[in-house]
């Protein structure tokens, strides 16, 4: 077949060898090109759309009540990344939200931390300041510092620039680092490309001790436009060496939607069985009620088991998420509804 | 042949819509005498937490609407209270077994009172707020601003129709958004005002109406710390003492019960108002 791909010749296309990464070495075969991962992922089974929807639907309806609720809510909050990710950010706005993610509820002292903060790479260093104490310097004790790098949201740079992106924001002491995926090479079926990309950036997260700040792998599935796409997304990033798969930058609609959330936790599930290596999984966008995250609770622990349910392994990329979940707890406490007027303005 | 009779199912009215009780509870409503007359939804703490939502959401949009657009929208209700007249009056024979004349009487008078208050819209800042006079170079400026979600308990023996028209209109002239918990036995009037305010210029949020119990649903407004006042109005049968305690761990204000439909006047206009004061440096010379 003498088809072409970007008007480059087939042949030279698929030849292309790629990034030897550890993962995908050991299960497509040592001799990993392009077309090698090409065929391993469009040899991924179909998704059965209605049926994942189904799913997803009657995961929703789990009614969760008293101590189950009083444990959802507290769990939910241990497992969020709060986030701000404006143009405006300012490094008082970041000091404000490092202030809330130690003490969410200062009324309350028995209210957990969340896992990180979420920033651009350039406001790094202030949520580190503001942190002091409470940062986790890459242990497990503490709140990380997560930042978003490559060209975020759009990742639409050259490679050079998204690997200064994220080495600058590692140096600065960033502990994860979520990047986005090429989704223009990627809908257009340049697989190679967004592989060595991913190992690439992978490579810039390492530290100058050696140690790798943990790599979040943003597929920004609303732009992805079928669940097949999405599981050969999720596939890629795992083997391109992704520690956390995350659904969305939360500058698209759709964001995080449940069913997508379900899905790539399948493929996480199913990577868990074949190498009993555990992937993180981060619906991030459009969570904003604890009703909502209740739900991934339940999807999470009936998908890939309650074990999932550490920082190490699931997060939620929110902001305002947070208040919400607050009001409710406020509630189970003093039995009374509360307001918006007894938690922070964001 | 004999038809079959439509029974009418009420249900709760939530930001401009026309919800079942979350809880999927209904009571049976019945005439004086006791004859099945419709169903309506009970209404649950849930239904009144939604109700909060709804009314919190609406408040920003009507309390900064200018009181000249205020008054034209409640006007418009008044209008289309008058043409529904016919219903209210056969709904309020049924529920409270007036003679006909009474009722109209008493429909009347809900729409003259509305009228009234509607008047008032672009007129109580004027009479209620102040020019301060202080001893230098400033203007000082007192003005009433809406208090923010007001709960209200309609009342609750007889006088159904003019009873939701002397609690809610009051209210919600100021800029107030409200939930409104209406006569358990006769809460037909208060459905078909929903449909009326549903169909007028009123936005959806500022009127929410429940029906049910208020001895159920009154305690979870006056502690929900979203509400900025509670009218007791037809609470006089319940613990209102206790509602009051409740509502003063959240600082609200609280007006007390009243014996049948409270009679037009601006305090009921006045008492849901903060009295916001502001100086101003006079210009040098």
């Amino acid at each position: 077949m003498n088809a072409t791909t970007q008007g480059l010749p087939a042949q030279t296309f698929q030849a292309k060898a790629l990034a030897p990464a550890e993962r995908a070495l050991s299960m497509i075969g040592g001799d990993l090109t392009e077309k090698s991962l090409r065929l391993h992922l469009e040899g991924l089974a179909g998704v059965d759309a209605v049926g994942l929807e189904q799913r997803a639907a009657a995961l929703g309806t789990r009614s969760i009540k008293t101590t189950s609720k009083a444990w959802a809510l507290d769990t939910i909050i241990e497992l969020i990344d709060l986030t701000t990710l404006e143009g405006a950010d300012t490094p008082g706005k970041v000091r404000s939200l490092v202030a809330k993610a130690v003490n969410p509820d200062p009324s309350d002292a028995t209210t957990p931390r969340v896992a990180a903060v979420c920033v651009y790479g350039d406001m790094v260093p202030h949520a580190v300041q503001a942190l002091g104490g409470a940062w986790s310097r890459g242990t497990d004790n503490g709140i990380n510092v997560a930042a978003v790098a490559t060209a975020f949201p759009s990742g639409r740079s050259s490679l050079a620039i998204k690997i200064a992106d994220t080495s600058e924001a590692v140096a600065a002491g960033a502990d994860e680092i979520d990047m986005v995926i090429d989704r223009g090479a990627f809908l257009s079926g340049n697989f190679g490309l967004v592989f060595d990309q991913i190992v690439a950036v992978k490579e810039a997260c390492r530290r100058a001790d050696g140690t790798y700040a943990h790599l979040k792998v943003i597929l920004e599935t609303g732009e992805l436009n079928t669940y097949d796409n999405v599981r050969r997304a999720s596939w890629l990033a795992i083997l391109a060496g992704g520690d956390f798969i995350k659904t969305s930058t939360g500058k698209v609609a759709p964001a995080a939607t449940l069913p997508v959330t379900l899905l790539m936790l399948e493929v996480v599930r199913d990577w868990h069985r074949l190498t009993g290596e555990r992937i993180g999984v981060k619906p991030a966008g459009g969570i904003r009620t604890s009703k909502d995250a209740i739900k991934y609770l339940v999807t999470v622990a009936e998908t890939v088991g309650e074990e999932w349910l550490t920082p190490h392994l699931f997060r939620f990329g929110a902001s305002s998420l947070l208040n919400d979940v607050l009001l409710q707890r406020q509630k189970l406490t003093t039995g009374r509804y509360s307001g918006p007027d007894y938690v922070t303005m964001d | 042949m004999t038809r079959l009779a439509v029974p009418k199912t009420y249900k709760l009215y939530i930001g401009g819509k026309f919800p079942r009780s979350e809880s999927g509870r209904t009571y049976e409503v019945s005439t004086k005498d006791g004859a099945f007359l419709a169903n309506a939804s009970l209404a649950s703490r849930k239904d009144a937490r939604d109700a909060v939502v709804a009314a919190r959401a609406a408040f920003p949009g009507w309390s900064a609407a200018t009181g000249y657009n205020r008054g034209q929208v409640l006007y418009r209700i008044a209008e289309l209270l008058e043409g529904r007249r016919d219903q209210f009056v056969d709904e309020l024979v049924a529920t409270e077994s007036l003679t006909k004349s009474a009722a109209t009487s008493q429909v009347d008078t809900a729409i003259d009172a509305w009228i009234w208050y509607a008047g008032w819209a672009d007129k109580y800042v004027q009479v209620a707020g102040n020019a301060n006079a202080v001893s230098g170079p400033y203007f000082n400026m007192s003005t009433p601003e809406p208090t923010g979600v007001v709960a209200i308990v309609a009342p609750q023996s007889g006088n159904a129709l003019l009873g939701l028209a002397s609690v809610i209109a009051p209210a919600i002239l100021t800029g107030n958004t409200v939930v409104v918990v209406a006569s358990q036995a006769a809460p037909l009037a208060a459905i078909s005002l929903a449909e009326v305010l549903a169909t007028s210029d009123v936005p959806g949020g500022v009127v929410n109406i429940l029906t049910g119990s208020p001895a159920e649903i009154a305690p979870w407004l006056a502690g929900h710390a979203d509400v900025n006042a509670i009218d007791l109005a037809g609470a006089e049968l319940l613990h209102w003492v206790d509602l009051q305690v409740i509502a003063a761990d959240t600082l609200k204000r609280v007006l007390a019960p009243v014996n049948g439909a409270p009679a037009p006047s601006l305090e009921r206009v006045v008492a849901f108002t903060e009295t916001k004061t502001v100086w101003h440096t006079k210009s040098l010379i």
